[in-house]
């Protein structure tokens, strides 16, 4: 079976950030909800935002996406930058007849054997042929993933992907993202709630309270004051995430015995993966 | 049959073969209201018309996109709630319709006919608008398809895949203002909504891809009006209404069968 290709692009190799925020504060309704962050997103680095509830993580995510415009400061991408976005969920109504297949190529024709291979890779294969609105909430962040993917991007954006998902599930998209960057080189902006899993996974974590709290790889921001200030005791019992496998479920719900699900040896599983998605 | 007749059904087929394509979008996009308060503003359109001496049709078209890129600047600010500045609209534009026909005290206008159609009295000239404006109408829905598509399943999606949403919502709403413009021969302005929606939501048991929800609402429009011309033939119905009671009775029938994807 032949894998979707994965030439890596020019902007992956160049030594400057595929996206740099400086100083963006932005106001809704006269209140300011980001004030003054910075952020940059290198090729190949998972940079997450967490924060408490109305910290302005999904504003910033808006922001670098272009969907609503900052006050002041600036945000720039690299010329050329293809983003691929994964919205927390879609907004289409029940009355819309619409397949999985055609979600994939919705408005730019993409040739049938492509979106076979995407679905196949992000184990949702069998949705294909189902209704949109008829995929549950698990399978609909990998179709998703699937479609983000599709375009071959530079950099990915994640809107809270774990959102009713289980953690065998989160665990699972987790090692996947992790598995494309990668392979792909891209660079991964992700906003999260959920620490443990984040954390096991991410280069650098920044702490969003309207303004950065604090920034820096996951061990640097555990032991920062602010980080424990906002998430109080949550923090203290916040390990790095391991999640052991002795199984694994395909999509329609059969176990198969794991061989490479083992978050433990996560560089060689990510390798082998990477060399199986490289061959054309 | 008599020519009158032959008209009626080639101006009412002609109408809801445009009215299924785009009336499936109203439905996806839960635009239903929206639909209604463009209608409603239609007989100022009409008044308009007649008082700068120009096509009542144009009339309609004018009122109806102007009236449409007001609602957008308005629901841009959201000051209130989308539903209550529709209200607003509908029913203000509605009455300030009839105030200026009134003022009209010359002219002898068939309000009936402008609120409720008059299919029978479809003549040649409605017929080239129908046909004209319907193909003008479908060449931009064809065009735009996809995208239109893309924006319905999801706005932030498709902006950030680089579609130009806000051109596209205009536009979208520029094919129902020609749309009314030109089915308010038909059915009426107060019926026009009817004649979008209910075709499309009975294809939607029927269908697994949106083109085929748009065909086939295409086609139980022109089942309904070719029903509700016979029922206003042989009981001497009123047409306009009689058109939507069949588009309903097929609605309630195709609540019975079994939903297909």
């Amino acid at each position: 079976m032949s894998t979707v290709s994965l030439a890596p692009s020019p902007l992956l190799t160049a030594a400057e950030p595929l996206l740099s925020v400086r100083g963006l504060s932005v106001r809704r309704s006269g209140r300011i909800v980001l004030d003054r962050v910075d952020v940059d997103v290198w090729p190949g680095e998972i940079v997450t935002l967490i924060g408490p509830n109305g910290a302005g993580k999904t504003t910033l995510v808006r922001a670098v996406l272009g969907l609503v415009s900052g006050e002041s400061g600036s945000i720039v991408r690299r010329a050329g930058l293809r983003v691929g976005y994964m919205p927390q969920k879609l907004s289409l109504d029940a009355t819309l007849p619409l397949t999985v297949r055609r979600f994939l190529s919705l408005w730019r024709p993409v040739p049938r054997a492509r979106i076979d291979v995407a679905l196949e890779e992000a184990g949702v294969a069998h949705t294909a042929e189902s209704p949109v609105q008829s995929v549950s909430g698990g399978e609909m962040q990998r179709v998703l993933l699937a479609r983000a993917l599709l375009g071959n991007p530079d950099l990915l954006v994640l809107d809270e992907p774990d959102q009713g998902v289980d953690v065998q599930g989160q665990a699972e998209l987790f090692t996947r993202i992790d598995t494309l960057r990668r392979s792909r080189g891209c660079g991964v902006l992700l906003v999260s709630h959920d620490l443990h899993t984040v954390m096991a996974r991410t280069d650098r974590v920044l702490c969003l309270n309207r303004h950065v709290c604090c920034a820096g790889s996951p061990e640097d921001v555990r032991r920062h004051p602010e980080y424990h200030a906002l998430f109080g005791r949550h923090a203290a019992d916040l390990a790095v995430y391991v999640h052991h496998h002795n199984h694994t479920h395909t999509g329609d719900g059969r176990i198969v015995p794991a061989a490479d699900e083992d978050p433990a040896a996560g560089d060689t599983v990510a390798a082998a993966r990477g060399d199986r998605c490289r061959h054309g | 049959m008599d020519d009158f007749l032959l008209r009626a059904l080639a101006g009412g087929i002609g109408i809801a073969v445009l009215a299924g394509p785009l009336g499936s979008f109203v439905v996806w996009r839960r635009m239903a209201y929206f639909g209604d308060t463009l209608a409603h503003s239609a007989l100022l359109g009409v008044t308009l018309g007649f008082l700068l001496g120009v096509n009542p049709t144009v009339g309609v078209m004018v009122v109806c996109v102007a009236l449409a890129l007001l609602l957008v600047g308005l629901q841009e600010r959201r000051s209130l709630a989308a539903d209550t500045l529709l209200g607003i609209l509908s029913h203000s534009s509605l009455s300030l319709g009839l105030v200026a026909l009134a003022f009209l005290e010359t002219l002898r206008v068939d309000l009936m006919a402008y609120l409720f159609g008059d299919i029978l009295s479809v003549t040649p000239a409605d017929l080239a608008w129908i046909y004209g404006g319907g193909a003008v109408a479908m060449v931009g829905l064809g065009l735009l398809w996809r995208r239109l598509l893309a924006v319905t399943v999801d706005e932030e999606l498709a902006r950030v895949e680089g579609l130009p949403v806000r051109s596209l919502r205009l536009a979208f709403m520029l094919l129902i203002a020609l749309v009314i413009a030109i089915a308010m021969k038909i059915v009426g302005m107060l019926l026009i909504t009817s004649l979008l929606i209910i075709p499309a939501a009975t294809a939607r048991r029927f269908s697994r891809t949106p083109e085929q929800m748009a065909a086939l609402a295409a086609g139980v429009g022109a089942v309904a009006v070719s029903g509700g011309l016979t029922g206003s033939l042989l009981w001497d119905l009123p047409a306009g209404p009689s058109v939507v009671v069949a588009a309903a009775a097929l609605f309630l029938l195709s609540a019975l069968a079994p939903q297909r994807g």
